[in-house]
């Protein structure tokens, strides 16, 4: 353990935290230094946000001691961790819809005029000095509606730093950023190291850690494991270390021996919320024993294609044919009983009911069929006997959560019960989307081993990514989606990142013409 | 310690509205010490209301029967997302379907019965269906059209009910249903002289009997809660109901048609409370109904029976029971110390208020301790 010392912006020593008899944190220790950005690893239900939210007052911790620059302070709830110079930015952003950026930035920390009204003016002025100043460029007047996710956290940044935050939690910020977008934060994150901020992020993409960080400190099942350089440790190093074994970076898998076609989109166009085409004529081809990876940044038109697929929306044109029949605009039933499975992107809205438990959530898209009921009666023992061989056969944890809250689950165990449950309903066509968002490293690799080996029992497979590591990993073909239309196809291994990510930002490709 | 005890038996939901009711007739007992009342001697005086007779607590019964079915109709409603305050006008229309088919027909009791039951239950479930219909094809929320409604049915009742051939001479109400048609338990038997003198022979149920309109009323609703505890539990259908209620996008993505399920659960919810009334026409005096200038609250007062019941079926019936022992109850708060019958309805919405904050209670327990600790240091 490191003596507390002016040196270091942030120093947690011994910190246990316990959930009833569930011990989250466990002596922990975080030597945060001056001038560095230091990463937090490890994987889901780790302990990282926990600590996190311990240091912000968000909880109190049991035991420990948490000192900033060398003198021992208490953290009994957020306003203090503000007023002392924490500043966090969560993975969901809290921001207000309806509001500017300016007007989201000052909320809750108002410059009144002398009338008692918001000096509106001087908010301004302000809020633009501290962008300025850190390279974080801003529309100050847009509405949060209007602007994307990656300007949604500079906002979020930025209402850290107006209220003089000299040390930054960024929790999760690269998971919901385009590549160009990470490269740009990645960037702010320098400049505000050079003047003199000091930032933690937690994540677990080691990419990133790579890229942005230069400490990095190792949790575990709640427990400190290593504080590493990260310049000096290589990628596979740091995933042994985060999982306890070593963990196999890239896809196994071998090449793909595609058969007949099972899906054919033609032409298909679809309107957004907006009334707005987001599909704009798009086609392709998804055949038995492959994997078709779609890479493209988010908002340019997978969101209505899938709805499309998922018979949530109309296609205004076009068709979409499952080995040969046409299933657009029937419904969502229809769209499963001619045999397509789909994980959704969003696993808490579209993939389980939280409320209901792991039991009936197991169930959810066969409680129709024998045996789980017999003529409108369920029957309980053959849902909990299903349930039991899903969770041992996609190592669902904690095991025996048969009966819990499906909410109870974390996000890794959810999208295995999801996946175990869309599988094992045996489709011709598996879609997954956005199949990793939010898993560690162990996480992910199961989810893409499950992927393949569905491929290789000849299933045709859809994978839609933000992740361009992902798409271009998993996928025998990838096809690059921009502005409603598919730009390109390619298969694996002829295409470099450069050509993809500039495909994706709406660029030509030159290798073609 | 002991707080973390309370807690823990206070996260159970039916000790938190046990400790609610208690709560809420301690803050009556304040109030009616605060006008002047003897808290105390009110409180008996409203026990002794409730049970010191077999008169009333049969009377109790009978007075909870219809706020159950009401209160069953919203709590179904709640557990499958909808929030159904029209179930006044599914009350009205019940009550007016069942009383026209009750005066028209004069068939046997075996088929009398069932047919103005019926009726009732048809009304009700087409009036609430509309609402589903209304939210399901055209987006408009259940409570705007609920409302609405229920405005509608009353003054439609009103319309009706002078109407020829219903209009009993210069009335503001109708004819009687017809003898056939009524649902008391030994109710033409217990008018004769033999029946008079057996009842008279028999302690506490021969008083209830003869003082009372027994009807089957009860016996149904305990049916009906049951029945939909099962439905909600046991069948498919009622897994889609829950699963739409809970999560409507998840239940979409797994191919459950959201829309017909609105409407099902409006029917249902419907069905129930048009099934109350029913009963309520052919069990009470007098049987019929009259013109009313406002509404009677059997709909309304369903939606704290069901909240107190935290939407349990099962819950309805013992949270109905307790609402119409209240109201029953409490009109011997004014004839035995002269209390206004109006701190019913505060002790009621007392209780509302306890049940519904209670939720809170279990963790803000946990947290005192732990600040005394702090201070301890």
């Amino acid at each position: 353990m490191i003596e507390p010392s002016k040196e270091y912006v942030v120093q947690m020593h011994g910190i246990t935290k316990r959930f009833g008899s569930f011990c989250a944190l466990n002596e922990m220790n975080l030597d945060v230094k001056s001038g560095t950005i230091h990463s937090l690893l490890g994987e889901n239900g780790a302990g990282k946000s926990t600590l996190m939210n311990v240091l912000y007052g968000l909880y109190q911790a049991d035991e420990g001691e948490i000192f900033l620059k060398g003198e021992k302070v208490e953290v009994k709830n957020p306003s203090d961790a503000i007023k002392l110079g924490i500043g966090m930015v969560h993975q969901h952003f809290m921001l207000l819809e309806k509001f500017t950026v300016v007007q989201n930035i000052i909320l809750g920390d108002e410059c009144i005029s002398h009338l008692g009204m918001v000096d509106m003016k001087k908010a301004r002025k302000d809020v633009m000095e501290i962008a300025n100043k850190y390279g974080l460029h801003i529309d100050p007047d847009a509405k949060i509606s209007d602007i994307t996710v990656g300007m949604q956290q500079k906002v979020e940044i930025l209402k850290a730093l107006y209220r003089g935050a000299e040390l930054l939690i960024l929790d999760e910020p690269t998971a919901v950023l385009t590549p160009q977008e990470i490269q740009e934060l990645i960037k702010i994150m320098k400049n505000l190291i050079d003047s003199g901020k000091a930032i933690i992020i937690i994540t677990h993409k080691l990419k990133e850690i790579k890229a942005a960080s230069d400490i990095c400190t190792i949790v575990c099942r709640g427990k400190y494991i290593d504080t590493v350089d990260v310049k000096s440790t290589t990628e596979s190093e740091l995933a042994a270390l985060m999982v306890g074994h070593d963990v196999n970076l890239v896809v196994d898998k071998s090449p793909a021996e595609p058969k007949e076609t099972i899906l054919e989109i033609e032409n298909l166009v679809v309107e957004n919320e907006k009334k707005m085409d987001a599909v704009k004529g798009l086609s392709l081809n998804v055949r038995k024993g492959e994997i078709v990876g779609i890479a493209g940044i988010d908002g340019n038109g997978q969101k209505e294609l899938m709805d499309a697929l998922s018979g949530f929306i109309k296609a205004k044109s076009g068709t979409i044919k499952i080995n040969g029949k046409e299933i657009q605009n029937t419904t969502p039933r229809n769209i499963i009983d001619s045999g397509i499975s789909i994980i959704p992107e969003d696993r808490h809205k579209r993939g389980l009911v939280l409320e209901f438990g792991v039991f009936e959530n197991a169930v959810l898209n066969k409680y129709r069929k024998m045996p789980y009921s017999k003529k409108g009666i369920l029957n309980q023992k053959a849902m909990e006997q299903f349930t039991n061989e899903l969770i041992q056969e996609c190592d669902v944890r904690p095991a025996g959560c048969t009966y819990d809250h499906a909410g109870n689950l974390s996000g890794g165990n959810q999208q295995k019960l999801i996946i175990g449950r869309e599988v094992s309903n045996n489709p011709e066509l598996l879609i997954a989307v956005q199949p990793t968002r939010g898993l560690d490293v162990g996480a992910i690799e199961s989810v893409h081993k499950t992927l393949v080996r569905e491929r290789d029992k000849g299933k045709a497979i859809l994978l839609i990514s933000f992740e361009l590591d992902e798409v271009m990993n998993l996928s025998d073909t990838i096809a690059v989606i921009y502005d409603g239309k598919i730009q390109d196809t390619f298969l694996q291994g002829t295409v470099d990142e450069n050509t993809l990510g500039l495909l994706m930002a709406g660029g030509r490709n030159h290798v073609h013409e | 310690m002991y707080m973390n005890k309370i807690a823990q038996i206070l996260k159970k939901s039916v000790f938190r509205t046990l400790a609610a009711i208690v709560l809420g007739l301690f803050v009556a007992g304040i109030i009616l010490a605060v006008a002047g009342y003897p808290p105390l001697r009110s409180m008996l005086a409203l026990g002794k209301g409730i049970f010191s007779s077999p008169k009333y607590v049969s009377n109790v019964l009978i007075k909870s029967t219809p706020i159950i079915f009401t209160g069953l109709s919203v709590a179904f409603a709640f557990k499958t997302g909808l929030f159904n305050i029209g179930v006044e006008g599914q009350f009205i229309v019940g009550c007016l379907a069942s009383t026209l088919v009750g005066i028209t027909l004069d068939l046997p009791p075996v088929i009398q019965v069932p047919l103005v039951l019926l009726a009732g239950l048809v009304a009700g479930a087409a009036y609430g269906g509309m609402i589903g219909v209304l939210k399901a094809k055209f987006g408009i929320h259940e409570v705007i059209s609920g409302i609405m409604l229920n405005w509608i049915a009353l003054y439609l009742s009103n319309y009706i009910c002078i109407l020829e051939p219903f209009r009993k001479g210069d009335s503001n109400g109708t004819y009687q249903v017809s003898e056939a048609s009524k649902t008391l338990i030994l109710g033409a038997w217990k008018n004769t002289d033999d029946g008079r003198n057996f009842l008279k022979g028999i302690p506490i149920l021969g008083e209830a009997f003869l003082k009372t309109d027994v009807n089957i009323g009860f016996l149904a609703a305990v049916i009906m809660a049951i029945l939909l505890a099962v439905l909600l539990k046991k069948t498919t259908k009622g897994f889609e109901l829950r699963a739409v209620g809970y999560n409507k996008y998840s239940a979409e993505a797994v191919g459950i048609d959201i829309k017909k399920n609105i409407i099902d659960v409006m029917l249902i919810s419907g069905a129930v409370a048009g099934l109350g009334a029913a009963l309520y026409i052919t069990g009470n005096t007098p049987h019929k109904i009259t013109v009313l200038s406002a509404f009677e609250g059997m709909g309304i007062n369903g939606l704290p029976v069901a909240l107190i019941a935290g939407s349990s079926p099962v819950g309805c019936i013992l949270s109905g029971l307790l609402f119409g022992g209240l109201m029953y109850g409490g009109q011997a708060l004014q004839y035995e110390v002269g209390a206004p019958t109006e701190i019913i309805n505060i002790v009621i919405g007392i209780i509302v208020f306890f049940v519904a904050i209670m939720k809170g209670v279990p963790r803000l327990l946990l947290k005192i301790p732990r600040r005394g600790g702090k201070h301890v240091k």
